[in-house]
């Protein structure tokens, strides 16, 4: 029965299979040059460096909430309050910034970032210590997070914000607009981290078999616990840019922004039961995103069409992550 | 391997201090079962100073239980550091509950287990690694989308600068590591991409590079060829020889006759005999495995026709089984035994519908018939009890009722609603006919013993009107009475003209109820038996 093995094994290795791999590893940034070809063609704007900037000002919050979202269903887990973390971070830090007397940016910054991770650190609590499942866990805090916001703000927009803390949201650097580079620096930190450290590989562990990565002597709970708590950081930083980019930190900022950070990490290939993708494709997927309603946007499609669109795409990309899934 | 961790000093002191009668290796007979007989940690291994220097692992006393039944009453082993022990004992003997306690995955009840002389009560599978204790489980759990390198070093990645993994290093380790172990595999590759045989080999690996002193092996060649058998079997042997003591569990009796110099067999969750595989024969092995006082049982009273009822031919599926015809005939009970993953519930499944088949066709009464769903084998007459009634066999959640007539829908419905009267007056005769024992038939199923949810599966089977019933190890983990409930009401199925196909890993049930034995070894037929020259010798040495 040996025969039954090895080679039989590695004959399935089919040809079949190296195209599916070869689709799986590229087909997000083939897609994305296709649909970025198509509407260089369709639209004579798209390609205009005005048009692209505004693109990438687009992409940076959602891209910021991918990247810690990335990380967080790297290890299968799910993170449904980062549009409420966005909020209360962004008017804690716009009630700093407001009135006569701002504080320094920065502080403001720190504050939105440090109660952002408070949040996350509740979240990887109850998920971790407590054993409650993410999605219901996260749940409740979209709901007690927009609460703490709506009370903190008495739910009025805080206007009036300092211009030098709106230069975090609005300014250039070399012509760069300032969240684009605060996005890029968080990109390139979370590659080095999931690619090169051994924290990353332990996230990946957790997601890919929980099982062996305990057995294997990872701490599993802390790894997760440290997801939530990035998550959080991240989406705290987002809310402080979000703000400064709107001129008025609002209570209702962030509605519906977890669906956009879920889904440029799905369209980006990750699989949401964990243990497989990467923040580039992550990246690939919020630029897809943010240049499909870009693309809508310019030639006039009405926005109810958008959310079709998108919602169909999202569904498209988790089957064709499904069908990968079954025939590996 | 590169450095040795120093024998403990302890032990040795220790053990120099008691002086004493027969070294840990001399053989012992079976010994009275109550845990006062068995030796106090205190008063360590009677035995000469250099004899105690080499024990690795001493386990005495062992007990443990779920919920109350006892699944370990008495686990001993004396393991010396460079021999290879065989652990045997056929399926309940507690072999798997002992291993998990040895490696801190559970907690014993009671009892002392000692590693290097120290006493030991790991809460948890790093602390027995850190100990260097390693183990290499049936069933494996790698990650699959990580690579080879990956997966052996996870957890302790080599690392860079503090934060970062040293990716050159851990596949230059690894290279070097399967070069010595005579592996060929690339670090590199995906786990994912590799056979299971390889998998196995590589969670062999992993488990050899801690560099522990005990390295704990439960069934490691259950899914490697020949070929990598030969390979493990060559490290193992270097490995011992640099002074790793290893426990090697398997019910290939072939196998721990090539391998092991040593053996502990467990029966029954207790200890029964140790000593040494030069003094013993395979014969003298499986009597002292399956047990004296077990006495053959009594085969049943064939009704089996002339005319075959189903006939399966040429089943295959890569990796499980291959070239598999069966036929049974009408009346009969065809038992169908063989070791764990030997492939009989994934053929079973495929006879079903319920699990992918590379070929294979089904004859029902001479019939050719397309079976590729469960619905359509039920549509056909077949009916399965599948191997586990919490996973795939009943809704825990639901009624009794409820989980009686979900197969059979159909015939309790008119114009789509169900009529209530109908089924009440159904699943009370069925409860009748089995005596399940429930206080209504409205009660969750999780309710009752697992005895009683088991006549449940058989009742929902009956009510689907099947003539083919495959029942996979039926009688798991319930009690007697109710065993012989199943059985009688096998015998009554067949007798009236119905053919049963009866998978089992329980000898006795086999013996007992089958007309005609097969057992499978590999996924593949080892040979074919009929009840009155079958004996529970007969069975192990063709399985193993």
């Amino acid at each position: 029965m040996s025969d039954l093995t090895a080679s039989q094994a590695a004959g399935s290795e089919s040809r079949g299979r190296a195209f599916g791999r070869f689709l799986s590893r590229y087909g997000i940034l083939i897609s994305f040059l296709i649909l970025f070809v198509i509407l260089s063609f369709a639209h004579p704007n798209f390609l205009s460096t005005g048009n692209l900037t505004n693109v990438l000002r687009q992409v940076s919050i959602n891209g910021i909430l991918a990247i810690g979202m990335t990380f967080v269903i790297l290890t299968g887990g799910i993170d449904l309050s980062v549009g409420s973390i966005l909020a209360v971070a962004g008017v804690v830090a716009g009630s700093l910034v407001t009135g006569g007397d701002p504080s320094h940016p920065m502080v403001a910054i720190l504050a939105a970032v440090a109660v952002g991770a408070a949040v996350g650190t509740i979240n990887g609590t109850l998920i971790a210590r407590f054993g409650v499942p993410a999605f219901v866990a996260t749940l409740g805090m979209l709901s007690m997070a927009r609460g703490a916001t709506l009370l903190y703000s008495d739910g009025r927009p805080i206007p009036n914000l300092s211009p030098a803390f709106r230069w975090l949201g609005q300014g250039f650097i070399a012509g760069v607009p300032v969240p684009v580079i605060v996005f890029l620096l968080v990109f390139v930190v979370a590659w080095i981290v999931l690619r090169f450290t051994v924290y990353g590989r332990w996230v990946y562990a957790v997601g890919g078999n929980v099982k062996s990565a305990r057995t294997s002597g990872i701490p599993t709970r802390s790894v997760v616990f440290s997801v939530y708590l990035l998550m959080g950081a991240l989406a705290g930083l987002a809310g402080a840019i979000l703000t400064a980019r709107t001129t008025s930190a609002l209570p209702q900022a962030g509605l519906g922004y977890e669906l956009d950070a879920i889904a440029a990490v799905v369209i980006g290939g990750t699989s949401l039961t964990g243990g497989i993708g990467s923040v580039v494709y992550t990246l690939i997927g919020a630029l897809i995103i943010g240049v499909i309603s870009n693309g809508l946007d310019l030639m006039g499609v009405s926005s109810y069409y958008q959310q079709i669109i998108k919602g169909a795409i999202i569904v498209v990309a988790v089957l064709v992550d499904r069908s990968r899934n079954l025939n590996p | 391997m590169s450095e040795r961790k120093p024998i403990d000093q302890r032990a040795a002191g220790r053990a120099a201090s008691a002086a004493g009668a027969s070294g840990p290796s001399s053989r012992q007979g079976a010994a009275p079962p109550a845990p006062s007989a068995a030796p106090q940690p205190s008063s360590l291994p009677p035995a000469a100073a250099e004899a105690a220097d080499d024990l690795l692992l001493a386990a005495t006393s062992v007990t443990k239980a779920y919920a109350g039944v006892p699944a370990l009453t008495d686990g001993r082993i004396q393991l010396k550091r460079g021999s290879i022990h065989a652990l045997c004992g056929g399926n309940g003997a507690g072999k798997s509950t002992f291993l998990s306690i040895l490696m801190g995955l559970q907690r014993s009840d009671s009892g002392a287990i000692l590693v290097k002389g120290r006493l030991v009560h790991y809460a948890s599978a790093a602390e027995a690694l850190a100990d260097g204790i390693a183990i290499i489980t049936q069933e494996l759990s790698p990650v699959l989308d990580m690579t080879v390198a990956e997966n052996i070093y996870l957890g302790r990645e080599p690392r860079r600068g503090g934060w970062f993994v040293d990716r050159r290093r851990m596949e230059a380790d690894a290279a070097a590591l399967f070069a010595r172990l005579g592996f060929d595999i690339d670090p590199k590759a995906r786990m994912r991409q590799l056979s299971v045989a390889r998998i196995q080999l590589v969670e062999i690996a992993k488990a050899i590079s801690r560099d522990s002193d005990i390295l704990i092996m439960d069934e490691p060649t259950s899914a490697i060829g020949e070929k990598e058998t030969a390979t493990l079997f060559k490290a193992i042997r270097s490995l011992a020889a640099s002074g790793v003591g290893i426990i090697y569990v398997s019910h290939r009796l072939t196998d721990i006759f090539s391998i092991a110099d040593s053996y502990t067999v467990f029966r029954d969750g207790r200890f029964i005999e140790t000593g040494a595989l030069a003094d013993i024969d395979r014969q003298r092995l499986i009597s002292l495995i399956v047990g004296r006082d077990l006495r053959d049982a009594e085969a049943r009273q064939t009704t089996a026709r002339a005319e075959t009822m189903i006939e399966m031919r040429n089943f295959a599926r890569a990796g499980q089984f291959a070239d598999i015809s069966l036929a049974i005939a009408k009346g009969e009970i065809l038992g169908l035994y063989g070791l764990m993953g030997a492939g009989r519930s994934e053929f079973a499944n495929a006879v079903y519908g319920n699990a992918p088949r590379d070929s294979g066709e089904v004859l029902i009464e001479g019939r050719p018939v397309a079976i590729d769903t469960p619905s359509e084998a039920l549509r056909q007459g077949i009916a399965i009890v599948t191997e586990d009634r919490k996973e795939t066999g009943l809704v825990l959640s639901s009624s009794v009722s409820e989980n009686i007539i979900v197969a059979a829908l159909g015939r309790f419905a008119r114009f789509g609603f169900v009529d209530g009267g109908k089924v009440a007056k159904s699943v009370e005769a069925q409860i009748a006919n089995f005596r399940i024992r429930t206080a209504s038939r409205h009660l969750p199923v999780q309710s009752l013993s697992g005895g009683n949810q088991q006549k449940v599966v058989l009742a929902r089977c009956v009510e689907t009107e099947p003539r083919i019933l495959i029942c996979d190890e039926p009688t798991r983990g319930i009690d007697e009475g109710a065993k012989r409930e199943v059985y009688a009401f096998l015998s009554a199925f067949a007798a009236a003209g119905n053919a049963v196909l009866l998978i089992s890993s329980e000898i006795p049930e086999i013996l007992a109820n089958a007309d005609r034995i097969v057992v499978f070894r590999r996924g593949g037929i080892a040979g074919e038996l009929t009840a009155a020259e079958a004996t529970q010798e007969a069975l192990v040495h063709l399985a193993s």
